[in-house]
């Protein structure tokens, strides 16, 4: 298990790097001027450009450029934005904004698709599986764009039950976005429980189960849960990735001052550093997580052995 | 197959949301007739209202999209008259007005349009990369495998919006044509540049599966070449996850497309476009609610009937669902 865990580990640097310079290639291959743009109706004098030019190493090649960039990221230094705040700042007052959404909304995604899953699976072709497949079609089917406005419409300026925007509220403003920000994945992760737990509930070793007399209840807890869980925790754990992109317009449309709205702000104002920084520390995330997935895999699935 | 090919092909297919049936076939094979893959699931099909309500809705929003004059009611999109603006829905204009005092029900309608070129053309372009390239990748295997499957590791990580936000808000100040367009065309190639792994980790799992197959080694025994042996024995077979995955996905680009346009890197004025009519009428949200709503609900039932249709297709393609 170690030895794989290690060359995992080193499979991402050339994924990590490739993304990151996928990024940093698109952002500064901007032949747009952020210097001039930077001084607004007062034009900047040109020793000023020049010197700003020099400092953030804008007349090197690109390669030169993201070595440049690339040592400092090593030294723990995510560069500054034109304005000259550290990006690293910048990410440590946004960050915890986007993880306190995150969570809300793998909780939503676990939870209340697990139990709708668990209960359409046990109960095939009864009315609430037909209920959870119909509803699960049609949050799939909504744009989180367009949820977002509905429920900010209905359960915010309708309702008044929860806040629209910002963060003033603690963890209660979150449950609103965090619930939109989950919803495709809770449709996804329920169905995927259903199908996965229907299969297995046909297996022998439940039958089995039955026969040697266990209770129903611990034949699906104990004996059909663990199995059917392994497809669904594998797309939770790939679905954080999908969750920092919607996190981008949930943050933007809820106003939350997270890393979602502040690189969507950043890509709109072209602070490269910035973009490039977050984006990085995104797909950080999301490779991470991909790695503690197939981890769990096997501590879930006895057949996986990695070494 | 091997157990660990076996989870790479599960783990693909849940990811895709499709189903190959190979990571577990089923076949009776006690039965006496054995119909065709394709037969079954028609037959399968036919019985799902599901697939009905997706096909309906799918038709009618793809003649909407050829003849919009159809279904504007006979009014014109460009024409408008201030003295309407924002005028609510009413028997003689069934959408109102927007904020200009254009016809709103004409508006939306044309919106249909951009939207399913978008989606069609990008899904094109996703089928023509992740085929090519996952066939490539899973039937040379080596050193060509191990470098495209990093490639799309590292465009897998980076996310759909994320990636496509990037490029179209750079595109217009590059030379590179097509992408610096604003049009339907960038929009369309920027979201198939950042969406095309699924399909090729899809195409490539199923191509390293029926590798190894014995009729394969049969038409290689009898001296078929290998691209011979691609396009007519290998790929076949990834036809069907493919179909459900492509079906499905152009709801999700369409969903994608009014998302970045509404961000405001993807069409952009004088363009008809959901995205836009959405992020206009957000400021007179309280006042003017149905400016939301009506492209919102279109854009919902239009995205809604691919997935429909793609849902049904991988239940009536999926053997498992056959007990």
């Amino acid at each position: 298990m170690g030895r794989y865990v290690a060359r995992r580990l080193l499979l991402t640097i050339p994924v990590l790097l490739g993304a990151s310079f996928l990024i940093f290639s698109m952002v500064y291959a901007l032949p747009g001027d952020p210097i001039r743009a930077l001084g607004g109706d007062r034009p900047l004098s040109p020793a000023v450009i020049a010197e700003l030019r020099d400092r953030f190493h804008l007349n090197d090649p690109l390669y030169v450029q993201y070595w440049e960039y690339l040592k400092g990221l090593f030294q723990g230094d995510l560069g500054t934005d034109f304005r000259g705040r550290p990006v690293l700042d910048t990410i440590e007052r946004t960050l915890p904004v986007t993880v306190q959404l995150a969570l809300v909304a793998i909780l939503f995604e676990a939870v209340i698709g697990l139990v709708a899953g668990v209960l359409a699976g046990i109960r095939r072709n009864s009315y609430f599986d037909n209920l959870v497949l119909v509803s699960t079609t049609l949050i799939v089917s909504i744009p989180i764009l367009v949820l977002a406005f509905f429920a900010q419409l209905l359960f915010g300026l309708r309702l008044g039950w929860f806040p629209i925007a910002g963060t003033n509220d603690g963890l209660y403003s979150f449950v609103l976005p965090g619930l939109v920000l989950a919803s495709g994945s809770l449709a996804y992760v329920a169905r995927l429980t259903r199908t996965s737990l229907a299969e297995n509930l046909r297996a022998d070793y439940v039958r089995t189960a039955r026969a040697k007399g266990l209770p129903n209840r611990t034949v699906i807890v104990r004996h059909t849960l663990r199995n059917s869980l392994i497809p669904v925790v594998t797309f939770i754990g790939a679905d954080i990735g999908t969750l920092l992109g919607g996190a981008i317009v949930t943050e933007t449309v809820f106003n939350l001052p997270g890393i979602g709205r502040e690189v969507f702000n950043s890509i709109r104002s072209q602070e490269g550093a910035v973009v490039v920084g977050i984006v990085t520390l995104m797909v950080f995330f999301f490779i991470f997580f991909n790695l503690v997935v197939d981890v769990l895999y096997a501590v879930l699935d006895p057949r996986i052995r990695y070494d | 197959m091997t157990d660990q090919q076996q989870l790479d092909l599960r783990k693909d297919e849940v990811q895709a949301g499709t189903t190959t049936g190979l990571a577990s076939p089923s076949v009776d094979v006690t039965k006496e007739r054995q119909n065709s893959l394709w037969s079954d699931a028609w037959g399968e099909l036919r019985r799902n209202p599901l697939f009905w309500i997706g096909a309906v809705l799918g038709v009618f929003f793809v003649l909407m999209a050829l003849v919009p004059q159809v279904f504007a009611r006979g009014a014109d999109p460009r024409a408008c008259d201030l003295a309407n603006s924002q005028d609510l829905p009413s028997a003689q204009h069934w959408f109102g007005f927007d904020q200009q005092g254009c016809d709103y029900l004409a508006n939306v309608v044309y919106g249909a349009r951009n939207s399913l070129i978008i989606g069609v053309t990008a899904v094109l372009v996703i089928l023509l990369l992740g085929v090519v390239v996952g066939a490539i990748a899973g039937y040379y295997g080596g050193i060509a495998d191990g470098i495209l499957a990093r490639i799309a590791d590292i465009f897998y990580a980076l996310p759909l919006i994320l990636g496509a936000l990037v490029l179209l808000r750079v595109g217009p100040s590059t030379g590179i044509p097509i992408i610096n367009s604003r049009g339907p065309g960038a929009v369309a190639i920027a979201l198939a540049l950042f969406g095309w792994m699924t399909a090729m980790r899809l195409v490539r799992s199923q191509v390293i599966a029926v590798k190894s197959s014995d009729y394969v080694a049969a038409a290689r025994a009898m001296g078929a070449s290998g691209r011979r042996i691609l396009v007519r024995h290998i790929l076949p077979n990834a036809v069907a996850p493919v179909l459900v995955y492509a079906t499905i996905t152009i709801g999700v680009i369409i969903a994608a497309e009014a998302t970045l346009t509404y961000l405001g890197v993807g069409l952009q004025r004088p363009a008809i476009s959901w995205g836009l009519q959405i992020a206009a009428g957000q400021a007179s949200i309280r006042t003017a609610p149905h400016l939301v709503l009506f492209p919102s609900l279109i854009l919902t039932l239009t995205v809604m009937a691919f997935v429909m249709m793609g849902d049904a297709l991988r239940d009536a393609l999926d053997p498992r669902q056959r007990a």
